[in-house]
């Protein structure tokens, strides 16, 4: 369903992202992982087009999507949240998901309606889905830091996506609430049947929900296999441990 | 705060505000409705600005520029062309819509302080031709005397007129604040980065804004033309331009009538400080100074941010 | 001298001097504003205020010594040193309070300040027109190129110009102080995290800043007639040469200063009616082409 194929970008010098590659197939929950600093970030934003890649070219389900506008990838069903919460702090739970929705059905245009009174539906369809319907009135500054990055997956699913991408959704979590989202992440999966591509720090995480993993050190695809692949690899254990003869959990 | 008042109860004391406003020709003289009026339309004038300003977190320090192009519009189809008056009233603000239209164009790609000095020199440079041109716009004396229909020609009409135009502008642009548009222009505001990442195409939503904005700044400096009967340069000048960012600021811009507050109060201020002293700028500037010290968000934020805190009676209940 | 009148006819040489006399004085306020606005992050509308004030002080101490040549560079001395003290008071009184704030609080709490002075200007010196006298040694004119007649005092000033230019960039970039500032304007946090007091660093840029604008209207007081508004059109040439030049970067103010004088006087040559459309029109023409400024900004 995603190609990625040779991408690279470099800021002033620094290859951030060194010819990274990544095969994601519908329906699979993929998981990037690697060191901090390893370019797992810069390679989202250059799916998703916040960035443009200096070389090397994005499909998504056979169309070349390199170098869009981030507005157009959302348009191809390609929906992400952030590592750092990104909502919008001025409006309550329910108003942050419904500007989604509004943008995915093209209302952002209408002038007139009222906007409490759209998509009210849709919007607590996908509330009850994450979990936040009884918290839709609270303005964001109330929430938990938890909640937050739920209303954060949230508002990616108003684009109706058929694709996910989550930049650390369980990053700064307690640990019942890290239980809550890897729970509602695997519904997503198996529910609504969305492909999803994560990446994450807490190795039990990924080996717990992800179908394959794509380990990237300094910018580079160095292995892309299903979790034993992984585990036992070499290079991965290189860059992990230092070296040390031991497959990793 | 607003969203309370426009349902149930709010709605009597609004009727009552408007009725009472309707009546106020009768009680008060002259001099008292023109400066009514004149807050009116400076009211809506800033509203115009809160739209990107407030809404749409757009830096636009030249906003004067679109009222005084819809004024200078209004006013050189008065008086060079034999057109009927009407057509000038509506001409001026699209002409002002238009030119939003262009600098918008042109200084969107830029964020923050480069558009906002974009802005500034293309809107210097339209003021410098607007002073220059002496033939065509009457230089740095302006136009005075402006022809307008009998009907107008009077004050009662002429604040009647103002009033009417004011409160519809007011009311379609809560609307446009209310709707699908208005929540995607305060995303933008708040965060553009993931309104791009939900399929909003910001450029283009912020360039719708800045044309409605200079539309109802125009419509704005239409209404000058009709109170005051005159034009000047200084209309489009970067001083009233930030005098009406005072305006929204002492307001409160996060809030709908802030703005109109804001206009009211400095006028008021600014017609009894000049009465007893010339130096109305040192009083403003002290004034200013003193807002953004200690009421960021306004007078009308404060007001709201006590309400919430339960420490005044809700006189109108959500 | 045929060959350059035959290239360039006297009428436009003239115009082209006359503009780059006009530059100094540009080139010195706007240096002090980038500098600020580079470094401390505000857009000091007061800017221009403060340039008022330094012609308006330059006349006062002019007039104390007696108005003729010790008046003068009493003056040039002084006006500055005055500006400067002022500008001290504001950046410790309000200023510094807001340096959290966002951008355009500050610049909105600068134009409250540009009334506030405005109208001080008004309260201590009066609404007339003052004039400044031109020192003896420099009255009078220089025949350039054989017959060319050019005032001394704008031969002056295009000396003081790159004077000013390489002092200023030696503060810059080889004094403590300077690579200080530089530091600063790009991370302030560590700079203090170092042990740096960078309050008072931010003081000094701004005073030194302002210092400039004070130059820049004692040396503009013998050419002109020192009125009130003298700061309404200055601060937006100098806004605009500032971002052209590039945010924070003294050449780019030199070469923004450039462009903004030689465009308007060679303008005013072409078409005297709109002459002065034409610096804003080549404003307009660079930051569609170079958003940022020709030159590297600290931003």
């Amino acid at each position: 369903m995603l190609e990625v194929k040779s991408l690279s970008k470099s800021f002033d010098g620094f290859k951030a992202v060194n010819n990274a590659n990544l095969d994601v197939q519908k329906g699979e929950i993929v998981a990037v992982i690697g060191p901090n600093g390893a370019g797992k970030t810069t390679l989202f934003n250059l799916i998703t087009g916040i960035l443009r890649p200096d070389s090397g070219t994005v499909h998504f389900k056979g169309e070349n999507i390199t170098g869009l506008p981030p507005y157009k990838v959302c348009r191809k069903r390609i929906s992400r949240s952030f590592q750092v919460v990104n909502i919008f702090p001025r409006l309550t739970v329910f108003e942050n998901v419904q500007v989604s929705i509004l943008s995915r059905e093209k209302k952002t245009w209408n002038l007139f309606a009222p906007s409490s009174k759209l998509v009210t539906d849709e919007t607590s369809q996908i509330l009850e889905n994450v979990g936040l319907v009884e918290k839709r009135d609270r303005t964001t500054a109330l929430l938990s830091h938890g909640d937050r990055k739920v209303l954060e997956i949230a508002m990616a699913l108003g684009g109706d996506p058929e694709f996910l991408i989550l930049d650390e959704p369980t990053a700064g979590m307690a640990p019942e609430e890290t239980a809550r989202c890897i729970e509602l992440v695997k519904s997503l999966s198996g529910k609504l049947g969305l492909t999803i591509l994560f990446c994450e720090h807490d190795m039990e995480i990924v080996f717990g929900i992800a179908d394959r993993i794509m380990v990237m050190v300094r910018g580079a695809t160095i292995v892309q296999g299903s979790c034993d692949e992984v585990r036992c690899n070499e290079a991965v254990q290189d860059a992990y441990l230092g070296g040390s003869d031991v497959c990793l959990m | 705060m607003l969203k309370g008042m426009l349902e149930g109860r709010g709605r009597i004391w609004w009727a009552a505000a408007i009725i009472l406003m309707f009546l106020l020709p009768f009680i008060l003289p002259r001099f008292y409705l023109y400066l009514l009026s004149i807050i009116l339309l400076t009211g809506l004038l800033a509203t115009s600005l809160n739209l990107v300003l407030g809404y749409g977190g757009i830096f636009q320090f030249h906003h004067a520029v679109f009222y005084g192009a819809g004024a200078y519009g209004t006013a050189l189809i008065l008086t060079r062309t034999g057109l009927s008056p009407w057509i000038s009233f509506i001409v001026g603000p699209l002409v002002s819509a238009a030119l939003g239209l262009i600098i918008g164009w042109v200084c969107i790609r830029l964020s923050k302080l480069y558009f906002a000095m974009l802005q500034i020199s293309l809107g210097s440079l339209v003021w410098i031709i607007v002073y220059r041109w002496y033939s065509f716009t009457g230089g740095d004396d302006g136009i005075h005397g402006i022809p307008l229909p009998d009907i107008l020609s009077s004050s009662n009409n002429a604040y009647y007129f103002t009033l009417a135009v004011t409160l519809i502008c007011l009311f379609a642009m809560h609307k446009i604040v209310r709707s699908p548009f208005g929540s995607a222009l305060q995303g933008i505001r708040d965060n553009p980065v993931r309104c791009e990442m939900i399929g909003i195409n910001v450029k283009r939503h912020q360039l719708l804004a800045l044309m409605i904005a200079g539309f109802f700044a125009g419509v704005a400096g239409s209404l000058f033309v009709v109170v005051d009967n005159t034009v000047f340069p200084d209309m489009l000048f970067w001083t009233l331009s930030l005098e009406i960012c005072i305006m929204c600021l002492l307001g409160g811009w996060f809030t709908f009538l802030g703005p109109m507050l804001g206009a009211a109060i400095i006028i008021a201020l600014r017609t009894f400080v000049s009465t007893y002293t010339t130096y109305w700028a040192l009083v403003l500037g002290i004034l200013m100074a003193l807002v953004i010290f200690f009421l960021p968000n306004g007078v009308l934020g404060y007001v709201e941010e006590k309400i919430k805190k339960g420490f005044i009676e809700p006189v109108i209940k959500e | 001298m045929d060959v350059i009148y035959a290239i360039c006819p006297p009428k436009v040489l003239a115009q082209i001097f006359v503009g780059l006399s006009r530059t100094t004085i540009l080139f010195i306020v706007s240096s002090g504003l980038s500098l600020i606005l580079g470094v401390l992050r505000i857009p000091n509308v007061a800017h221009g205020s403060l340039y008022m004030i330094g012609a308006f002080m330059a006349f006062t101490i002019s007039k104390v010594f007696g108005g003729g040549d010790a008046g003068f560079w009493a003056a040039l001395v002084g006006a500055p040193l005055g500006v400067a003290l002022v500008s001290l008071a504001a950046e410790r009184g309000l200023f510094q309070y807001l340096y959290e704030r966002e951008h355009l609080m500050l610049l909105l709490l600068t134009f409250a300040v540009s009334l506030i002075f405005g109208d001080l200007v008004k309260i201590v010196w009066g609404a007339e027109y003052k004039s400044v006298p031109v020192p003896h040694i420099f009255q009078g004119y220089v025949y350039l190129f054989g017959g060319l007649p050019f005032p001394l005092y704008n031969l002056f000033l295009l000396i003081i110009g790159p004077i000013v230019a390489v002092a200023l960039w030696l503060i810059v970039n080889k004094t403590k102080i300077g690579k200080i500032s530089r530091a600063a304007a790009v991370d302030r946090e560590m700079v203090g995290a170092v042990g740096i007091n960078v309050s008072w660093v931010f003081a000094m840029v701004f005073v030194i800043g302002c210092l400039l604008a004070g130059l820049g209207g004692a040396l503009v007081a013998p050419t002109v007639s020192v009125t009130l508004g003298m700061d309404h059109t200055l601060i937006i040439e100098a806004f605009l040469i500032v971002i052209i030049g590039g945010l924070g970067n003294i050449w780019g103010a030199l070469l923004g200063a450039l462009i903004f004088g030689l465009t308007q006087s060679l303008g005013i040559l072409v078409w005297s009616q709109f002459g002065i459309v034409f610096p804003y029109a080549a404003v307009i023409v660079v930051l569609l082409f170079r958003p940022t400024g020709l030159l590297k900004s600290t931003w």
